[in-house]
């Protein structure tokens, strides 16, 4: 305990608020090298993904790599890629290993969301006379949301963390302060600057899960008795909202109107 | 709880118990003289030569390599667990009192007798050394007519690497500034530092002196005249209770490893890929032991 009090400590001093090297800075520099590998993953990962799961064809594929994609080396993938590209392209390298982090969950969501639309909503909108774009982007898109979200969430948790490691190469972030700390005994620092990195994962994830809920189309809550909840039913169809505030009776209603 | 598993608690106690009572008993010739070493290979290598000396001598030799770090090792060493270990007079003495004065060698290596803890003991130092070290290439040196470190402040834009706790070490940047009175941005490259250096993303390199890399990329090591640096020499450290037994068979080789000879060993590790073994007995074979 007294070490998490001492990190505590060394969290609220106000010297780790100023100057060179600070938290806001660090913290910074950690949340640009997670976004910017998030995003490039997701314009690589998504497009693929969304083309696979529309196309149905090379999803084992998809399966294999985010398999296989689990068990690279981020610490080695780094090194590797700096020694590779050189150290004056050690940002670019750093981005690379992060970025192929995020890859995989992003693409497996995009795939996944896309591919458990049943498909006799697909052929519904098809018979309905939409084009495989309109198909696409008013069908598949939305009803797919939730589950790249998911795949977001994962690839966004798998990079806060992974980020860390950049300071092994000088590029800073909040793994700096965890790894000057261990050699100089300073495990205040070390812990303190721990704490930070769990606090902005956590606060990400939460942020994401949140968003989850508010893309998720209503259709898709409605259409799962399973997930028809009294808090969902409460944000999301107003009329039932009143009747619907024990499950019970929800149910009842459910029936009633299905009869 | 099954019957397989009370049995195999009961043989966990039974092993503890004997390492303890190992532990207790130190020195006596029938207990095993345990020797530990760091996660660093060249660490390794010395600590092979005590074990195959230990060995030769006809001690009961019981390796315990690669423990990592001083946090994790050196509670063992204080416990008694490990009996024997490679150290570094500078980093050690830096360990137990940080707030050091001491630079040159013998001043580092009086002052570690002192700091200590009771019941280890160091043994006779050794002429060669595994220190930190400020180092240019060959070209950036005759760029600028470098030799010793002071001669650094002569020169602007200057960038030095290493490892991220260099920036707060007492020989590091703010050092640099006091002692020499050179000014240098700090980036954090930690491994890949003789990389950057190489590539010109920093121009100073703060690299181990018994790195065999200095020699192969012809680095040029700048004198330290003012001891920014701690002397960091060889040094093994003994449980006291088996120093006294060992010394003799200890001491004679920390007099013959050179720091040229230091520097050999870890070429055969890194560039002819040789084992700790082998490189050991075929050191310890050329130096007639």
């Amino acid at each position: 305990m007294d070490l998490v009090l001492e990190a505590l400590l060394w969290l609220f001093s106000a010297e780790q608020y100023q100057g060179e090297g600070s938290i806001p800075q660090r913290t910074l520099e950690h949340l640009v090298y997670t976004f910017g590998a998030t995003l490039i993953a997701a314009v690589i990962a998504v497009p693929i993904g969304y083309f696979i799961g529309h196309t149905g064809r090379g999803g084992t594929w998809v399966v294999g790599l985010t398999g296989a994609a689990r068990a690279l080396p981020s610490f080695g993938l780094i090194l590797l890629l700096v020694l590779l590209l050189g150290v004056s392209e050690r940002v670019t390298a750093s981005l690379v290993a992060l970025v192929l982090l995020g890859i995989p969950p992003l693409m497996a969501g995009a795939y996944s969301g896309m591919h458990q639309i049943p498909r006799s909503t697909i052929d519904a909108a098809r018979a309905q006379g939409m084009t495989e774009w309109q198909i696409i982007w008013t069908v598949e898109i939305p009803l797919s949301l939730p589950l790249l979200l998911g795949g977001l969430r994962g690839a966004v948790l798998q990079i806060v963390a992974t980020a860390t490691l950049v300071a092994y190469v000088g590029l800073g972030g909040l793994g700096y302060d965890i790894i000057q700390g261990i050699p100089l005994r300073r495990f205040d620092q070390t812990m303190g600057a721990a704490l930070v990195i769990v606090v902005v994962a956590l606060t990400l994830d939460v942020l994401l899960a949140a968003a989850t809920k508010w893309v998720t189309p209503r259709g898709v809550h409605q259409g799962r008795l399973s997930d028809v909840r009294a808090r969902d039913s409460v944000s999301r169809t107003a009329p039932v909202a009143t009747v619907a505030a024990s499950p019970e009776k929800e149910i009842t209603q459910q029936r009633n109107t299905s009869s | 709880m099954t019957r397989k598993r009370m049995t195999g608690l009961a043989g966990l106690t039974l092993t503890a118990g004997l390492v303890l009572s190992g532990c207790a008993a130190g020195g006596a010739s029938d207990e095993p003289i345990v020797v530990g070493s760091q996660a660093y290979y060249s660490n390794e290598i010395i600590a092979e030569i005590y074990a195959q000396a230990l060995e030769g001598a006809g001690f009961e030799v019981e390796r315990q390599f690669q423990i990592g770090q001083r946090d994790a090792y050196l509670p063992e060493l204080e416990s008694g667990a490990v009996d024997l270990f490679p150290e570094y007079t500078g980093n050690l003495l830096q360990y137990y009192a940080p707030d050091t004065m001491a630079t040159q060698a013998d001043e580092v290596y009086a002052e570690l007798a002192t700091a200590l803890p009771e019941g280890l003991t160091a043994l006779e130092m050794s002429p060669a050394t595994d220190q930190d070290s400020y180092n240019v290439t060959a070209e950036f040196a005759a760029a600028n007519g470098l030799v010793s470190i002071a001669d650094l402040s002569g020169v602007d834009g200057l960038i030095l690497g290493g490892n991220p706790e260099l920036e707060e070490r007492p020989y590091g940047p703010q050092g640099l500034l006091e002692t020499y009175g050179v000014t240098v941005a700090f980036d954090a490259t930690g491994d890949i530092t003789v990389d950057a250096l190489l590539e010109g993303v920093i121009n100073v390199a703060n690299v181990y002196s018994g790195d065999p890399r200095i020699a192969d990329f012809g680095l040029v090591t700048l004198a330290d005249p003012e001891g920014l640096f701690l002397a960091s020499n060889v040094v093994p450290i003994a449980s006291s209770d088996v120093a006294d037994a060992i010394a003799e068979v200890i001491n004679p080789i920390s007099a013959a490893l050179t720091p040229e000879g230091l520097v050999a060993l870890n070429l055969q590790s890194t560039k002819d890929q040789m084992s700790a073994a082998e490189i050991a007995s075929e050191w310890l074979a050329a130096n007639g032991f």
